[in-house]
């Protein structure tokens, strides 16, 4: 209770002064009253004053009370420097906002676990290997037959649990014409119990819907699709959903906060594992495979064994498996089964989103943090600046018995009241941008889900962001301002230069960090204009791209007189017909063999396509001819430039043959074409062959087409504007081709560049606010050592320095920190750019002009912020400084 | 100064002693109080009786109120608490066991 008293008298600090002068001089009436001698009375009581004093400080919490008066002198303080003031609490709240929306973004992606029970006891499979060109990969899919064992031999120690990716799929909820998309994934029977989780209605996938293939015809949904796609409607049980040619009955809904494993994606639905007809496919890697400690099995002993054990489990397999090695040379054989199985913790989850933004988030947040850095610095000398100013008062402060704690509590009340302010900002800045930034990671009809709360370790790290800003701004000021002597300073200052000499570290320091980032900021812009401009060898302009599906695969007949039907349509210039659209994230190789001979190490990459599929893309022959109508696979082929280099060095390869795989059917090359990125715009340029949309079998009969990619070329600009009229045409002729999905191939083109765009957008946005700090920084640095020096520079002038001395003597030392600062910067971010080179595309740390660009944008900055400083040093009259001095 | 120094350490007691007997005292009253019941022996100075009221407010043994006085001014009058009682009963047994020790050492000499 009396605490509390206290602090309210602190508080209300005025009041209970006068509540205190208003008892004594009711104490001193009574006494007249009583009759005694009026001075009498007041000499009894002595110093009113120091009476009040006495009892005041026993009624009020003594170091709250300073802290107080601190707190608004501090806050005084800033209002009177308002300009200064509002710019740092803006810099600072951009540099907290933007770490700590770095922090959620990564926390949430990498971090942070899943919502399951035991998820520290989480791993994930995978084996790694040496792929393709001899790099070495990962490879993260594994077989159901394989997983099965290795789930039997790990069954003592571990639970193994697969999981496929959820995959956007086509679904069908009543008609067969309202077809939607929903990420679906394939699990095994004991995720759900092993991950500890309770149904929100109904029942979950369990152990005994593993029974067989095709006997557990029953989907669980995500609480979030029951919650946004059904309104949480409990009715929901027992509908039936339809996935390609399968039914499931929906029997239950999962918990609130169960995603997947898959972290960025949400699974809509989960189906059974053994409804999934690769499920009993020796030689079709689908699935990942997960790994559960059992609770109190000691990891240090059990996992390495476990790994050997599994390991040899699924070498077993693999060189028994009759179906894996069709067609392929002992030595793919030898490198496929050449391969080390590892455990990864995976109580964060796994996923693609992950894999391709560790790097990329990280490298933000670094720029986060440097922004920060150098508003901090900046802010930091403002308030050197300020205490080089205030060392007057600083010292009388100390000759009339402050202590030097209460000196550095005064300087840190004034920064944190600046970092509390900047943190409010930061926050709001934070809530924003991070769900922003989430926004454009992935392409706008598919976005990357995250849960992004707000919650203890977010506020966390803004609490510890805030303390160590605090510390960073106030305390060396602060220990400056304490050490002051008060004889010197009260006869005029000591030495005059150290606040500048610190400054002129803090310069140097802040150079440094400027240039990392815009060093960095500029090798990731270069590598997206360098990615955007690729010569793409096809046009991208007005193509409509309709991915359509059969139930059941349809003929090529078919297919081409659909292609027919829409060529007839109003505003379609010309259709076309392949496999899968180019860009489109589909890549399918295949071996080669030439004239009976042995595969390559190298296969090719291949598309079927339809005649005409050339012109329509706009992509040139550079020699030999277009299909014709009447050609089929196998038998006529085109390929690319690359091919014809790697498979026909120094021939002209029409008229050569080559097969896919040995004893493969013969196809003749009648045609060759330019290169043209395949499927990934990052990867070189790939050996790539056509062949004719028709497919025939080895009895030459026609071979139907589950899905292909119908390609439009439109008359207008926009070719979306037709997708609606030609998706109803293709339904109406009732064939049993429908769309799937509704693309352009420039947007194919853009989503490739998705990440690189986004990773270029914000570098260039933090180079852009950090040139802007350290621009401002060097300016008021340099402008308060002119102002410091007039006196000096006054002298110099009179007794007939040179203009050109005096813009020495100003400027030298600054551009030498300058320099110094920025060959740190250069070299630093030599540094970091060798932690995220996969990131950059046909760009070097060392090209000549990734160095350039940033030196002269710092250089041009340095220039245009120390002209005022340099022109008001020119401008200095020396007869005026003489005179007032 | 002999008068202030008889007084060292017992004005505690000697507040709480006479709130006990008459509660609702402003300060000037206690000081008057504490004169006339020791026959002008004890007096205790106004520069030491307020903040010895405030401590032993903050330290709840005693409760202030305001009070309108006739005149028209406000008067600050203090009275007891229950915690006020005890340490009443704690003092004046510590006042005895002291001024038994003295008169002890008095006839001993």
């Amino acid at each position: 209770m009396s605490l509390w008293s206290r602090i309210w008298n602190t508080v209300q600090g005025e009041r209970l002064n006068r509540e205190i002068d208003e008892e004594l001089q009711s104490h001193i009436e009574e006494a007249i009253t009583a009759g005694r001698d009026p001075k009498e009375v007041r000499r009894a009581f002595g110093c009113t004053l120091r009476a009040r004093d006495a009892s005041h400080s026993i009624r009020v919490v003594g170091w709250l009370e300073s802290l107080l008066s601190d707190i608004s002198f501090g806050w005084r303080q800033l209002c009177r420097n308002n300009i200064t003031s509002v710019a740092a609490v803006l810099s600072l709240g951009l540099g907290i906002g933007s770490s700590v929306a770095a922090f959620r973004l990564i926390d949430a992606l990498l971090w942070r676990p899943l919502p399951i029970s035991g998820s520290g006891r989480l791993y994930v499979l995978s084996r790694k290997m040496i792929g393709l060109y001899d790099k070495p990969a990962e490879d993260n899919y594994w077989a159901t037959p394989d997983f099965k064992l290795m789930r039997d031999a790990a069954k003592e120690q571990a639970d193994l649990i697969a999981i496929s990716d959820a995959d956007r799929t086509d679904i069908t909820w009543s008609t067969d014409d309202d077809m939607e998309k929903a990420h679906v994934a394939y699990v095994s029977g004991n995720m759900f119990p092993n991950f500890g989780l309770e149904p929100a209605l109904g029942r979950l996938l369990a152990p005994m819907d593993d029974r067989g293939p095709g006997l557990s015809p029953y989907a669980v949904l995500s609480w979030d699709y029951w919650n946004h796609r059904f309104g949480s409607d409990p009715r929901v049980l027992g509908r039936s959903v339809h996935i390609g040619d399968q039914t499931f009955e929906i029997i239950g809904v999962g918990p609130r906060d169960f995603t997947g494993t898959e972290k960025g994606t949400v699974t809509d639905i989960f189906l059974p594992l053994s409804m999934n007809r690769l499920a009993t496919q020796q030689s079709v890697s689908w699935h990942h495979t997960f790994l559960m400690l059992k609770p109190g099995v000691d990891r240090a002993t059990v996992l390495e064994p476990l790994r050997q054990h599994l390991s040899a489990v699924s070498r077993a397999f693999e060189v028994e498996c009759s179906t894996c090695y069709r067609g392929m040379t002992q030595a793919s054989i030898d490198r496929f089964l050449n391969k080390t199985l590892v455990f990864n913790p995976a109580g964060a989850g796994i996923s693609d989103l992950q894999k391709d933004y560790r790097r990329s988030l990280g490298i933000l947040g670094l720029l986060a943090a440097l922004v920060l850095l150098i508003a901090c610095v900046n802010v930091s000398n403002m308030m050197t600046a300020q205490a080089g100013a205030r060392a007057q008062e600083m010292a009388l402060r100390i000759s009339i018995g402050a202590g030097r704690r209460r000196l550095v509590q005064l300087i840190l009340c004034q920064s944190a009241l600046l970092a509390l302010l900047a943190s409010v900002l930061g926050a709001v800045f934070a809530a924003w941008s991070a769900p922003f930034v989430l926004s454009l990671i992935n392409p706008p009809d598919n976005p990357a889900r995250l849960a992004l709360p707000a919650d203890w370790p977010v506020v966390l790290f803004g609490f510890g962001l805030i303390l160590l800003v605090v510390l960073l701004l106030g305390l060396l000021p602060a220990l400056r301002a304490s050490a002051v002597r008060p004889v010197a300073a009260l006869k005029g200052g000591e030495d005059p230069h150290s606040p500048r000499r610190r400054m002129r570290g803090a310069i140097a320091l802040q150079v440094a960090f400027c240039c990392l980032v815009l060093f960095l900021s500029s090798l990731f812009v270069a590598s997206f204009q360098r990615l955007e401009n690729r010569p793409l060898g096809f046009s991208t302009d007005r193509l409509l791209l309709l991915e359509t599906v059969t139930g059941k695969g349809q003929l090529p007949v078919v297919w081409n007189q659909t292609a027919e039907a829409l060529r007839a349509s109003p505003g379609v210039d010309s259709v076309a017909i392949s496999g899968w659209p180019l860009l489109g994230r589909i890549h399918i190789n295949s071996d080669i063999s030439i004239n009976g001979a042995p595969p390559s190490p190298t296969p090719a990459w291949f598309l079927n396509v339809s005649p005409s599929w050339l012109s329509t893309m706009k992509t040139p022959l550079v020699s030999g001819r277009d299909f014709l109508p009447d050609d089929t696979s196998p038998g006529a082929a085109i390929v690319n430039e690359t091919f014809a280099k790697t498979f026909f060095p120094g021939q002209d390869p029409v008229g050569h043959t080559f097969e896919r795989g040995a004893n493969q059917p013969l196809n003749k090359i009648v045609g060759v074409t330019p290169d043209t990125p395949y499927d990934d715009l990052r990867e070189p340029n790939r050996a790539v062959f056509y062949v004719p949309f028709d497919e025939i079998d080895g009895q030459s009969a026609p071979k139907a087409v589950d899905f292909a990619t119908l390609v439009i070329h439109t008359d207008a600009q926009n070719p979306l504007v037709l997708a609606a009229s030609l998706r109803q045409l293709i339904a109406q002729r009732h064939n049993g081709l429908r769309v799937s999905n509704i693309t352009t191939q420039l947007d194919l083109f853009r989503n490739q560049t998705i990440r690189e765009r986004l990773i270029a957008m914000l570098a260039a946005f933090f180079a852009a606010v950090a040139l802007l700090l350290a621009g401002l920084g060097l300016y008021a640095v340099l402008n308060y050592s002119v102002l410091q020096r007039r006196r000096e520079i006054g002298i110099r002038m009179a007794i007939g320095s040179t203009r050109a001395g005096i813009v020495r003597i100003v400027t030298l030392d600054v551009f030498v920190m300058i320099a110094l600062g920025g060959c740190a910067g250069i070299v630093l971010g030599f540094g970091a750019s060798r932690y995220v080179e996969s990131l950059f595309y046909q760009v070097k740390a060392t090209d000549a002009d990734m160095i350039a660009s940033p030196t002269c944008a710092m250089l041009l900055t340095a220039l245009v912020a120390t002209l005022p400083a340099v022109l008001r040093a020119l401008r200095t009259d020396p007869t005026e400084i003489l005179r007032t001095e | 100064m002999a008068k202030t120094d008889a007084l060292q350490g017992s004005l505690d007691l000697l507040v709480l002693k006479i709130l006990s007997r008459r509660p609702r005292l402003h300060g000037y009253a206690i000081m008057a109080a504490i004169a006339s019941t020791s026959g002008e022996v004890l007096r205790a100075e106004e520069g030491s009786l307020y903040p010895a009221l405030y401590r032993m407010e903050e330290a709840g043994w005693i409760r202030a109120e305001w009070i309108k006085k006739d005149s028209g001014r406000r008067a600050r009058v203090y009275q007891l608490t229950s915690a006020g009682k005890k340490q009443l009963g704690v003092e004046e047994s510590r006042w005895q066991s002291i001024s038994l020790a003295i008169n002890r050492v008095l006839r001993e000499v």
